[in-house]
């Protein structure tokens, strides 16, 4: 068995894995440097990902990504309005969010695929690839022979860095995070500041259910998802809120789901059900092994 | 008039009360003015209305001769107003630098921030480390980053709230220079505090507030402690009842030996190697500069923080009385016989059996009688104890500790925010918990009460304790809270 | 009342959805209400038997809540509990009936136990969130589940993916002529304790104190966290578990995938619509138990997808929580008018 190719399929597979993920993560990242824990972003995924398969279906790939990103900026004013406006419990609302956006995706995929189950075909995004660097050897097809929503996540990383930690929005926003009071005596609408970051967060984690649909499985189905959403959450401490970080975390993420395909190659026999489990196993191991030494922002789920 | 700031006829109530009634104010370039008065009259209040926080409802505010609208602190800050408060108002997590670019709305590459932070560092003449987390400063170096804030807005007039609550003798003389300075550059400032020492020494004019109302407005030079005070609290002011020493019975109710406790929160230096006793009938007084280890003391002394090393022995149960009273005293949302209950919890007498069952008629019942007794002045023992007023809220703790027959009390500065009555009224409990054969030890940051109450002085500098002996004066137990030997 | 909004409130989001998605709002309602009330069969066979389970997780969630802890993992606790209660259940043919369903029972207890105890060691010893590793063991139960009727603990002639049946010893007995078992008295019962518990006890009390205040409970009352939050944890996981035996036992008298439509996270509404209060727990519980019987019937007969009650839970949870914290909001406005707390 020639280990090159199984390898690099290893790995393309893996970035191709983890480009959602590192959507949801991404957005995750500003909407908690703001203080806020959204458990709605599995929900904002999940209608980012259905608005995908309509828009898709209704007018090609672009629309399918427009569309998936205003469902997640829609889910993500729901969540701000409730955690954030009116101050509700973040868990809570954020739990009853997703729940809510799984009932709404499940009647309007039945609305409007009706029964067509798996077999409901859409457009999908094809590979795109970078010429000569995708020739280079192992790295070649993983990191520059990925579908344009991986190069436009990846991209959007060092975006994010920038506006965090070298514009005044990005002071502004961690101000809020790490002390609100203090944010508030220097003049900062604090409210403001969280709605945005929120809604922002969602927005791109509706991109990542895109990523999913149109880029990855090519299809749409109840409850697809399944828990990436809260994933993103872990891949967030494990970056310790910091966008290269959490970069490094969902690749992390995405090497580990895709490491089936190594198992699969090597013909070792391991029931399908281990895979998984195996994010959620790592995901609470990642938890314990960083809590206690890293900080979040001081005002996370306040 | 060549007034800087002008507040005229000033009106504000929250709810029920008047916290301010036909106030006027008014300071000119190059002042340093006093605003004198005890706790709860008024000084904060007013304050707050020439910078935005509050608004009044009624009067005007002028800044230069013209009248103005303040709708929030932003709005001062334009106008060259700057406010130092009592409590931290930086991000704990972000550097010197970037809380200053934070507070003077500044941008944040870094070549050009540091630049401008250093310049505003050598105005002023306060020099800070720019990148070090302001969460990891000293309290003395916290208020300097205030500061700071204030005059990189470049403010003109400068609003102190009790600067000096959270410096040892000797850094206050340092913060008088840089007020001082600021004021020869054309600056005004006023001083808020209920420290008539520091108004006659450091001030040109002062304004008495007494319940609301200005009772005294003119240059400080005319004035003396006496007549101050009668303008503070309405009568010529009784000599603080000194405590008569009384000789301890030979039986300590606390031991502590060798006691090390690291740092609670994360804040301060904790307490290295301390030793400490109290006997039964003593109070004694710990003196020391916040954040050198005092809470760690008093809380390891009660039982709630655990000694990393060293022994703590107690004969029979402490109470404590802790220094937060909302957050950890009472629980707000939860009705009188509710808290009471708590305080005492498995020692209560309506808990009956194994199962701790509550009796909760007892209870109710037990409680009525104890705000009886204290006179504590709430709407019944269901009344959720945050209706109540800060003094009541404190009686209720105390009544809550004291009936408990500890044999040691601790106490966490009780009187902090509290007025001239309410203050008498703990002083003279835990003088009769004395007497009645406990041991008190408490603290507080106002060096005169712990000076005046105690039997027995300790100071607790870096971690360490000192014990004092006679004389107990002031300049002798300062010099020692900053490290100085004795 | 905060809960009769809610439900209004949800009631209005349903009417409005219904019509906006070009259904007969009156239909899916008649649907609804026939298939949960409109026959004996209906109300004993089908909506208390699906009361039962959401009464005991909802009693486990507000126990732990009362404290300030978070357990969004009873869907996978009540999965550990029926895997548990299945093992146990498929070969206790020569035991005494008694001893049978006692054994199912607490077996399935110490599972859900068994299955929340890591969130709470790593909340006790890393201080992790338990909301975050309870719900994520939640994705690890199902598949779990998933392997359990594929490998050890599928039937014997391996047609479905489903566990052999259970024995007839360890069957909850039925009231007779109905599908409702006798875990509906467990269920008043686990409620009566409940209710002694947190309104008579000490425990109960200081528990009730760490959820308003952390820190006035351990600085006034010398109440750890740690210890009494580990403790309704545990008990929270216990209920979810109980309830995954109750059904097994009770209901399906076997172990397949998708046996919870999502019991645990609709709980979380039937316990904060009851407002924690274990009385009102049964009656809520009663109340969405009715909801997802006549969803099916909704389904059937007036094809609206069941899972439009997950929205309706939504807005439930949601009203609540809004309105509970606007409500907290101007308390505290009014407390800092009156000079109390300072601003």
């Amino acid at each position: 068995m020639d280990p090159l190719p199984v390898v690099s399929g290893f790995l393309a597979a893996a970035v191709r894995v983890a480009t959602p993920l590192l959507w949801a993560a991404t957005g995750e990242t500003i909407t908690e440097r703001s203080g806020v824990i959204n458990l709605g972003v599995e929900g904002a995924m999940l209608a980012g990902a259905l608005g995908a398969a309509v828009g898709a279906s209704g007018g090609g790939v672009w629309v399918g990504t427009g569309v998936a990103l205003a469902a997640g900026l829609l889910v993500g004013v729901a969540f701000a309005l409730v955690a954030v406006t009116a101050q509700a419990d973040q868990i809570i609302s954020g739990t009853a969010v997703t729940l809510g956006a799984i009932g709404l995706t499940g009647v309007i995929y039945r609305e409007y695929f009706g029964t067509a189950g798996a077999g409901l075909s859409l457009p999908t995004l094809p590979p795109l690839r970078i010429p000569i660097l995708a020739e280079v050897p192992l790295l070649g097809p993983a990191l520059f022979a990925q579908p344009i929503l991986t190069y436009a996540a990846i991209g959007i990383v060092p975006i994010v860095w920038l506006l965090v930690y070298r514009t005044r929005w990005g002071l502004v926003l961690r101000a809020v995070g790490e002390s609100r009071e203090a944010a508030r005596v220097a003049g900062v609408h604090v409210g403001a500041v969280r709605f945005a970051a929120t809604v922002a967060g969602s927005g791109l984690a509706g991109l990542g259910g895109a990523s999913l649909v149109l880029a990855q499985v090519g299809t749409f189905a109840e409850q697809m998802t399944a828990g990436r959403g809260f994933v993103a959450i872990a891949i967030v401490v494990l970056g310790r809120w910091h966008p290269f970080g959490v970069m490094l975390a969902a690749l992390l993420f995405g090497a580990a789901n895709a490491s089936q395909y190594l198992f699969q190659a090597m013909s070792l026999d391991v029931p399908y059900q281990v895979f998984l489990m195996l994010p959620y196993f790592l995901t609470i191991v990642a938890l314990a092994g960083v809590v206690g030494q890293v900080r979040a922002p001081a005002e996370l789920g306040k | 008039m060549s007034d800087l700031l002008e507040l005229r006829g000033i009106h504000k109530r929250f709810g029920a009360v008047a916290a301010l009634t036909g106030a006027n104010f008014s300071i000119a370039p190059g002042e340093r003015h006093a605003l004198l008065g005890e706790n709860g009259a008024g000084k904060t209040t007013l304050m707050h209305v020439a910078y935005g926080l509050v608004r009044p409802d009624a009067g005007t505010i002028y800044l230069r001769g013209a009248p103005v609208t303040l709708r929030s602190p932003r709005d001062a800050r334009r106008l060259g107003l700057g406010m130092v408060h009592q409590h931290f108002t930086s991000v704990p997590a972000l550097s010197v630098a970037e809380n200053i670019a934070l507070a003077a709305g500044w941008g944040v590459r870094p070549r050009a921030l540091r630049r401008r932070v250093a310049d505003v560092m050598g105005r002023v003449g306060l020099e800070l480390h720019p990148d070090h987390r302001a969460g990891d400063l000293s309290v003395a170096l916290q208020q300097r980053l205030e500061i700071l804030k204030a005059l990189a807005s470049e403010a003109d007039v400068l609003l102190l709230d009790e600067p000096t609550a959270v410096l040892a003798p000797s850094e206050v003389a340092g913060l008088f220079g840089v007020i001082d300075r600021f004021a020869t550059t054309g600056g005004a400032v006023v001083l808020i505090t209920h420290k008539l020492r520091e108004a006659l020494a450091a001030t040109d004019r002062v304004t008495v507030l007494r319940t609301g109302r200005v009772t005294f407005a003119g240059p400080t030079a005319g004035e003396t402690a006496e007549s101050l005070a009668e303008y503070m609290i309405g009568r010529p002011a009784e000599s603080a009842a000194r405590s008569v020493s009384v000789p301890p019975r030979p039986e300590p109710v606390l031991t502590m030996r060798g006691v090390s406790v690291p740092p609670d929160r994360g804040q301060g230096t904790g307490l290295v190697d301390g030793a400490l006793t109290v006997a039964a009938g003593e109070i004694v007084g710990i003196a020391a500069v916040e954040g050198n280890g005092q809470r760690e003391l008093l809380r390891a002394a009660a039982g709630l923080l655990l000694p990393s090393r060293g022994t703590v022995d107690r004969v029979g149960a402490a109470s404590l009385v802790p220094e937060d009273r909302v957050s950890e005293g009472i629980v707000p949302a939860m009705s009188l016989a509710e808290n009471v209950v708590l305080g005492q919890g498995r020692s209560g007498s309506w808990v009956r059996g194994r199962l701790g069952l509550v009796d909760w008629r007892a209870a109710e019942r037990y409680t009525a009688k104890l705000v009886k007794t204290f006179s504590i002045m709430a709407a019944g023992s269901m009344a959720p104890a945050g209706t109540l007023s800060g003094g009541n809220q404190q009686k209720l703790i105390l009544a809550r500790a004291l009936e408990s027959n500890p044999s040691l009390l601790v106490a966490e500065n009780p009187t902090r925010g509290l007025d001239f009555r309410a203050t008498a009224f703990v002083h003279e409990r835990l003088r009769g918990a004395a007497t009645a054969g406990a041991g008190v030890l408490f603290y507080s940051s106002d060096l005169d009460e712990v000076l005046g109450l105690s039997t027995r002085v300790v100071v607790v500098v870096g971690g360490r304790t000192i014990p004092v002996g006679p004389p107990l004066d002031r300049l002798r137990v300062g010099a020692l809270m900053v490290g100085g030997t004795s | 009342m905060v809960a009769v909004t809610a439900v209004a409130a949800a009631g209005v989001v349903l009417v409005a959805g219904l019509e906006l998605g070009g259904y007969d709002a009156g239909a899916a309602f008649g649907a609804l209400w026939s298939g949960a009330f409109g026959s004996g069969y209906a109300l004993l066979s089908a909506t208390l038997v699906r009361a039962i389970p959401l009464t005991v997780i909802g009693l486990g969630f507000a126990l732990a809540f009362r404290g300030g802890a978070l357990n969004i993992g009873a869907e996978g606790q009540f999965y550990a509990g029926a895997i548990a209660a299945t093992a146990v259940g498929v070969h206790a043919a020569a035991w005494p009936p008694a001893v049978a369903v006692s054994m199912v029972l607490l077996v399935s207890a110490a599972a859900g136990a068994l299955w929340i105890a890591l969130p709470v060691l790593l909340k006790v010893r890393y201080g992790v969130f338990e909301a975050i590793s309870t719900l994520l063991l939640n994705f690890v139960a199902v598949s779990l589940v998933s392997y359990m009727v594929t490998g050890p603990l599928r039937e014997r002639s391996g047609i479905y993916p489903q566990s052999d049946p259970l024995a007839a010893a360890a069957r909850l007995p039925l009231l007779p002529g109905s599908r409702l078992h006798l875990g509906a008295l467990l269920a008043i019962g686990i409620a009566v304790v409940l209710w002694v518990v947190m309104r008579k006890t000490l425990w109960g009390f200081q528990l009730k104190a760490l959820g308003l205040s952390p820190r006035a409970a351990l600085v006034t009352g010398g109440v750890g966290a740690d210890r009494m939050l580990a403790s309704a944890l545990l008990w929270s996981g216990a209920l979810a578990g109980l309830a995954g035996g109750l059904e097994v036992s009770g209901v399906s008298y076997a172990l397949f995938q998708d046996l919870s439509p999502g019991y645990g996270f609709t709980a979380i509404a039937v316990a904060l619509l009851a407002r924690l209060h274990p009385g009102w727990i049964v009656l809520s519980g009663i109340l969405f138990g009715a909801l997802e019987a006549g969803a099916g019937a909704m389904q059937r007969d007036a094809g609206v997808p069941a899972v439009a009650v997950y929205v309706v839970e939504a807005v439930v949870i949601v009203t609540i929580l809004v309105v509970d914290a606007l409500f907290r909001r101007r308390q505290i406005v009014r407390g800092i008018q009156a000079g109390r707390v300072t601003a």
